[in-house]
């Protein structure tokens, strides 16, 4: 054995923190900061009630949260800060980035290897922000005989599309981008594009492998969707709502799956199919039609459609939670901040702390965004996990998967429902 | 209008010709990660393959024009360049035909360190072999696990021969150098783990349902066929005919060990691919027993003079390769070097057969009937 991966340590993990900080408070005040300086010296800054705002008012909001707080929270009620950071895209890359690295090294384990393990002293957790820095700076090569503008619209309408299912998932009760009524309608028509954009862009490729893998993505996708309707239709039964917020609010008390496994599974495995993971990356297949309908793709262009597929895993993955796995519900993590601690703050010693303004969230929330996080890290350790295990699959006997058992173990689940509503198990005088 | 038919010749896949509206002509290689150093000229009509041409010849580096011009000795380090990853096997058929015509008696304990090193090999590049069947049907842990654990014997011939791949180990006469002290207890150990790593594929990937249901039936090879295109070893073996050179032939001190030839009856992928593992099985039993049945002292080389001449006579020898029956014609005049060096190999056999397999098979089964013929380009080629 050439090279043996040292043991992790726990004193080398703190080290390397410390060093990481040490680094980026030197660069900040030695390079950033009189950079900054240089830059206001030409800047006019506006007056407000008499003061001049600069931005080393900053500092002094620090010192006076009383003044900055609200600001903050004005901030983070927007609808900007809502698309842009939490319940929309900002999040899901953030968790799509997270899911690369606990493939990465899930895979490595299962694989007896160490993965990713150099960028970043700590167990490689930079090496996905090097990969995307190489990325960005290849070349984007585009064929000659392409489409052009629907070779380049193509990753993008894909992250777009992707970004669009994300902001139908509600993540806590009120927090969600586009509360929509039929918000579990919207899911499948935002889930309609892909087919789309997957043969737009192999055909525009003007290629023969894209070619075979748009068409093999399209028979997949469409065949698979019908599964996925319907075995997600149970549900819509149960609770009479297409609202994705209603439903998950509806399994306060015990989740769906209980009752109707056989739709779990079958949603489960409709949705490794869509989002086209082992086994049934058929349009991706590398040894038969090498990179399928990516084949042409080069630098951030590939990346762009990396970053709309994994975010597109944790879309699915939350949908998976939302209707089977009860949402956020959850017991609460800790008892409420005391009303006193908040209102007349806490005194150690010779300093008294004070807490205005505070706390910016519920403990509701906090509860509920956790407990969500971890189901939903939950379904897409199950979604990865059959990459290490199985091999891929054959498009007819894919095929077949998806018309006859699936769609028979859908209408299976959907009878179940009926029975378990007509039987007044679910429903008024029912036992939920 | 000549030049086409020239072509056509040559090589069919490469001539113009008129073809239906639907049928699609893919060049498979020789740069996509389904091909190896060869190209397949495939024509598929939707999904089903109608038309297959194996195209090899991208990586023939004349090794037996080269054989002519170098002495019997010198020809050692590059005749096993074709299969660095069974170096031993594919200089056995040399050694024992040069043995004949310089007519050396090998030493008995030599014998049995050749076995060794020879099934040792086998494992070496069957492991390979399998590992990238595992990436050719995307089963991702299947390329990593039998690459690890190729480690375990390299580090074994390492001890025996010096190098990692190109062993250059046997010589007309015996092996190079003498087993390390220590050797045996080491090498013991060494098989025990890897036969109970391998036992562990069968979880993973023989018993693996989607694999199952994936190559059984794909590419089915009937016995009556696979004796009448000239397939060998794990190809025939897999086709239900027990057909082993070690069992057929025996060569050095084969025919005083024990052990059985794997033979499947189905001739599918599925048993293409499982025998050679199976073969691995034996592989260990045959190392084990050659162990304790190998002579404890004497010597491993007969010493030769320089520049031996062998007699105006011509010598075929043939072994059971990693990929099947590998034979070695060497024609001698008398002079140092030999007046021809043709090697007979398993690969290029079976090759053969892919356009019979591939006809109206799905293009997704190409991968897997392609790489189950346990064919190795670089030494199609040679």
């Amino acid at each position: 054995m050439s090279t043996i991966a040292p043991k992790f340590k726990f004193s080398e993990f703190v080290k390397s923190l410390i060093d990481n900080i040490f680094w980026i408070i030197v660069i900040a005040t030695l390079v950033g900061l009189p950079l900054i300086m240089i830059a206001l010296f030409y800047v006019d800054l506006p007056v407000i009630d008499g003061t001049l705002v600069t931005p080393f008012l900053a500092l002094t909001w620090l010192s006076h949260p009383e003044v900055a707080l609200p600001l903050v929270k004005s901030f983070m009620t927007s609808d900007m800060f809502r698309i842009m950071a939490f319940p929309g895209f900002g999040f899901a890359a953030l968790m799509a980035a997270g899911t690369i690295f606990i493939e990465r090294k899930m895979l490595a384990k299962m694989q007896l290897r160490v993965g990713p393990f150099y960028c970043g002293k700590i167990e490689g957790i930079l090496q996905l922000m090097g990969d995307g820095l190489k990325l960005i700076s290849k070349e984007i090569i585009i064929p000659a005989k392409a489409d052009k503008p629907l070779f380049i619209a193509a990753p993008l309408l894909f992250v777009g599309a992707a970004a669009a299912f994300v902001a139908l998932i509600p993540v806590a009760p009120g927090w969600v981008v586009a509360d929509v009524d039929v918000g579990l309608l919207a899911v499948f028509a935002v889930i309609g594009f892909f087919p789309i954009i997957t043969v737009l862009s192999a055909w525009s490729a003007n290629s023969k492998f894209p070619f075979i893998g748009g068409i093999r993505a399209l028979y997949q996708m469409v065949s698979f969707e019908i599964p996925l309707i319907l075995s997600c239709l149970g549900v819509v039964i149960l609770t009479g709502t297409l609202n994705l917020s209603e439903i998950a609010a509806s399994q306060s008390v015990v989740p769906w799956i209980v009752f109707m496994p056989i739709g779990a599974i079958v949603f489960f495995i409709c949705m490794l199919a869509e989002l086209e993971r082992i086994p049934f990356d058929l349009p991706e297949a590398e040894s038969e039609i090498v990179a399928g309908w990516l084949t042409e793709f080069s630098g951030m262009m590939y990346g762009l459609v990396q970053l709309g597929s994994y975010v597109k895993l944790y879309a699915f993955s939350a949908l998976f939670v939302l209707l089977f796995l009860g949402g956020w519900s959850g017991p609460e993590f800790w008892p409420p901040l005391e009303q006193e601690l908040l209102e007349d703050g806490q005194t150690i010693g010779p300093i008294s702390l004070q807490f205005p303004g505070l706390p910016l969230f519920s403990q509701e929330f906090f509860s509920a965004v956790i407990w969500f996080v971890l189901k939903t890290m939950g379904v897409m350790f199950f979604v990865l996990l059959p990459r290490g295990v199985f091999p891929r699959i054959r498009i007819d006997m894919l095929l077949q998967i998806g018309w006859y058992k699936l769609i028979t173990l859908a209408f299976v689940n959907i009878f179940v429902a009926l029975g378990l509503v007509y039987a007044g198990v679910i429903g008024p005088g029912g036992m939920f | 209008m000549r030049m086409s038919n020239i072509a056509k010749q040559i090589a069919p896949g490469l001539a113009l010709q008129k073809v239906d509206e639907r049928i699609m002509t893919l060049n498979v290689g020789p740069q996509h990660p389904g091909s190896g150093h060869m190209r397949i000229i495939v024509q598929i009509d939707g999904d089903k393959i109608v038309a297959c041409d194996p195209d090899p010849g991208y990586v023939h580096r004349g090794e037996e024009k080269m054989a002519e011009y170098r002495n019997y000795i010198q020809n050692i380090p590059h005749l096993e360049r074709p299969v660095i990853h069974d170096s031993c096997n594919i200089l056995y058929p040399y050694c024992l035909a040069t043995e004949e015509i310089l007519h050396i008696e090998v030493p008995e304990r030599a014998k049995y360190v050749r076995v060794i090193a020879a099934e040792l090999n086998r494992c070496v590049y069957t492991l390979y072999w399998l590992a990238i069947y595992g990436i050719f049907l995307g089963h991702s842990t299947m390329f990593m696990w039998p690459t690890g654990d190729r480690e375990l014997l390299i580090d074994l011939l390492e001890k025996m021969t010096g190098a990692r791949v190109t062993h250059a180990y046997f010589v007309p006469g015996g092996v190079r150098n003498d087993l390390p002290a220590n050797f045996e207890d080491v090498c013991l150990r060494q098989v025990d783990y890897f036969e109970k790593r391998i036992r562990a594929y069968a979880d993973i990937f023989y018993d693996n349902p989607i694999l199952i249901s994936r190559t059984r039936d794909a590419g089915t090879l009937s016995r009556q066929d696979a004796v009448r295109l000239g397939t060998t070893g794990s190809v025939l073996r897999a086709s239900g005919v027990d057909y082993d050179i070690r069992k057929k032939e025996p060569y050095d001190c084969y025919d005083s060990l024990d052990f059985e030839t794997s033979v499947l009856k189905s001739g599918d992928a599925y048993a293409r691919s499982k025998v050679p593992w199976l073969d691995m099985l034996e592989s260990c039993r045959i190392i084990r027993d050659a162990l304790s049945k190998m002579p404890q002292s004497g010597s491993v080389r007969v010493k030769l003079k320089p520049n031996p001449k062998g007699d105006e006579m011509t010598s075929y020898k043939r072994v059971e390769s990693g990929r099947g029956t590998l034979g070695c014609y060497v024609v001698s005049d008398g002079k140092p070097e030999p007046y021809r060096v043709k090697m007979s190999v398993g690969s290029f056999r079976n090759l053969i057969s892919l356009p019979y397999l591939l006809k109206g098979e799905k293009l997704g089964n190409m991968p897997a009937v392609y790489w189950s013929l346990n064919y190795w380009p670089v030494e199609a080629d040679r």
